[in-house]
């Protein structure tokens, strides 16, 4: 509405002259931003129909949270069974434990995420061996890089009850070997390890760059004035660093209800049933509903559950960025 | 200035903190690269000796038989890294040419529908139908199980990649595109004589994320290429052998090894190294191309 008057006013052609713009004018005037803008419009052709098809065709599909999808039936002969689902979740309580699961393991990566990210961006400023800077994050951003099959390889190198480097080391000093993947209590502890051990050092940089940003001659007057090493980080680097903390903390609150499918499937295995209880997120849920279950409509319950829970909390999120630091909000 | 760093003098608490900052450091990247070495010290020892005392960084008894067996019958891993190696040269080609002309155009801010169209993809990021109805629409409408376009398509361009290509193209100035526009050239023209050449960098940065998102695909390809085709990506193929028995029994057969004798460990490590140990070759002079393209991602301006 704005914008098309915006557009014709810009226009210096008929829309210009006439005192009441026609209906048959603004049209015109439509059209002639249309030509005139084509070329940029053609070019993002492409992309606008690659999410048309991938992103937005699906979306119609979350009708199938509120039937009961029967295969042979097909999705519109189906019987439409309200929020029967949904109530089923609920009753079950495997939405609440989904629901808790995906963000008590996302709130884990984000707080000690970010502390162990700041640590790091911190120490190598300190560093003075440029070497030594250099090889170290290079290995450090290493398994940013690989596969999270890889990962889950690696893992099993680590945790296997038979072969693992945990158990030969625990027999070495004579303890009892643990069954780590029978034990759904030492779960949270080995997703989050492996998740700050693959994420830190690529999350490092964004810390790193900023401490780089700090201006030089605020550090050396601080030192000149006898700051010596801790009080430079704890009064200067660490405050510097607050802003982009919150930032980068707000954003990632915005996605606290989407869960890493391929960190959480890989580590704990396809249909390792007796883990659940602390393994289970959203993304494993959904895929084995779709795999395994073959039941599509209670999946697709739980993914409308997660976009539109999700969508609110992206609202907050930035409502809140939006207080905080109005540039940086997204919307 | 150095000069003028080391004269002041190193107080206790700088030394306390760079002991510390050397050692957390350290120790850190060594856990963050040891972990690979473990899988690289188990492919080469002998299955009687992991029996025994299990995975080691080091072979307390070196065998390369897990190569041998790996390597006698190399045919599936071949085919699966030239369909990896296609999917990945193709994909971030015409993914990258994709990418950049969209963040290119977003960012003119003489074009008209550039807040609509870039809220229109943003908003996928905040909304999605989930994996079910995307599964049904790539497997059922479009048909594409079981064909390579069903890994390759979805790959191609993400919200994420698009607004960093929009933060690259904003530190050219639009000046640039006027004077041209004045020259009379087209909006196409402009953005693939004038504009291309300047953003290398930035294509150099995306490229590489969406070449990485290819080379590690293993998640589109188990959704849509069922087990019936011979080839698959790479990384679904180590999926494969690490956990499942088929493999096995197929290379016991194909080797003339008693299924008993197979070195079950030290072969899924050993396929780990062949299907991974190229590429990891490569990422340390890659990596400064990432770090560019995170701390220009993140000075969201």
């Amino acid at each position: 509405m704005n914008v098309s008057t915006a557009a014709a006013a810009n226009d210096p052609g008929p829309a210009a002259g006439t005192a009441m713009p026609a209906p048959k004018t603004k049209r015109r005037a439509t059209l002639r931003t249309l030509l005139a803008n084509r070329t940029l419009l053609l070019m993002c052709l492409p992309a606008i129909a690659f999410f048309l098809i991938f992103s937005y065709l699906p979306m119609p599909g979350l009708y199938l949270a509120f039937i009961q999808y029967n295969y042979t039936a097909g999705i519109f002969k189906s019987p439409f069974v309200w929020w029967d689902n949904f109530r089923f979740l609920v009753m079950t309580g495997d939405l609440w434990r989904l629901t808790f699961n995906t963000i008590a393991y996302n709130v884990m990566f984000i707080l000690l995420g970010n502390a162990l990210q700041i640590t790091i961006a911190i120490f190598l400023n300190e560093l003075r061996s440029k070497w030594f800077k250099k090889v170290s994050q290079s290995l450090m951003f290493l398994p940013y890089f690989i596969s999270f099959v890889l990962i889950g390889l690696i893992a099993y190198n680590i945790l296997s009850y038979d072969y693992g480097l945990l158990n030969g080391f625990l027999k070495m000093i004579g303890a009892d070997p643990v069954k780590t993947y029978s034990n759904p209590h030492l779960w949270p502890f080995i997703i989050v390890i492996t998740y700050l051990w693959q994420s830190t050092g690529y999350g490092s940089i964004v810390y790193f760059a900023a401490v780089m940003g700090l201006d030089s001659e605020i550090v050396e007057a601080a030192e000149i004035d006898g700051a010596n090493a801790i009080q430079r980080i704890r009064y200067i680097i660490l405050p510097w660093l607050k802003p982009t903390f919150i930032i980068l903390l707000l954003f990632s609150l915005g996605g606290v209800l989407r869960g890493n499918f391929g960190l959480f499937y890989n580590l704990v295995g396809a249909n390792n049933s007796s883990l659940y209880a602390t393994t289970d997120i959203i993304e494993t849920y959904v895929f084995r509903s779709l795999m395994t279950n073959f039941n599509f409509s209670m999946g697709s319950a739980v993914s409308l559950y997660q976009s539109v829970f999700g969508f609110f909390v992206v609202l907050s999120a930035n409502w809140l960025v939006k207080r905080v630091s109005p540039d940086n909000s997204l919307f | 200035m150095s000069a003028q760093r080391t004269a002041i003098k190193v107080d206790g608490s700088t030394l306390l903190v760079r002991i510390f900052g050397y050692g957390f450091i350290g120790a850190f990247a060594l856990a963050c690269f040891l972990p690979f070495m473990l899988v690289v010290g188990t492919s080469f020892t002998s299955e009687s000796s992991i029996a025994r005392h299990g995975f080691n960084i080091w072979p307390r008894v070196f065998s390369t038989f897990a190569y041998k067996i790996v390597f006698e019958n190399p045919d599936l891993i071949i085919g699966s890294y030239w369909v990896t190696i296609g999917i990945t040269v193709v994909g971030t080609a015409v993914g990258l040419f994709i990418v950049a002309m969209t963040g290119y155009a977003l960012q003119r801010p003489d074009f008209h529908y550039r807040n609509r169209i870039s809220f229109f993809i943003y908003f996928t990021t905040l909304f999605s139908g989930g994996l079910v109805p995307f599964y049904l629409l790539v497997n059922q409408y479009l048909a594409l199980k079981d064909n390579y376009l069903a890994v390759l398509l979805p790959g191609l361009l993400s919200p994420f990649l698009i607004i960093m290509m929009k933060s690259f193209v904003r530190s050219i100035p639009h000046a640039i595109t006027e004077s041209a526009k004045i020259d009379g050239a087209g909006d196409f023209t402009i953005f693939l004589r004038l504009i291309l050449p300047m953003t290398t960098p930035a294509l150099a940065t995306i490229g590489l994320f969406i070449a990485i998102g290819y080379w590690n695909e293993w998640y589109n390809a188990m959704l849509f290429l069922s087990p019936d085709m011979k080839y698959r990506t790479l990384q679904l193929f180590l999926y494969g052998v690490v956990t499942s028995a088929d493999f096995v029994k197929n290379s016991s057969a194909a080797s003339n090894v008693d299924l008993r004798d197979l070195p079950l460990e030290s072969m899924k490590m050993a396929t780990a190294v062949v299907a991974t140990g190229p590429v990891i070759l490569l990422y340390p002079l890659v990596q400064r191309f990432f770090i560019q393209g995170i701390t220009v991602g993140a000075v969201k301006g």
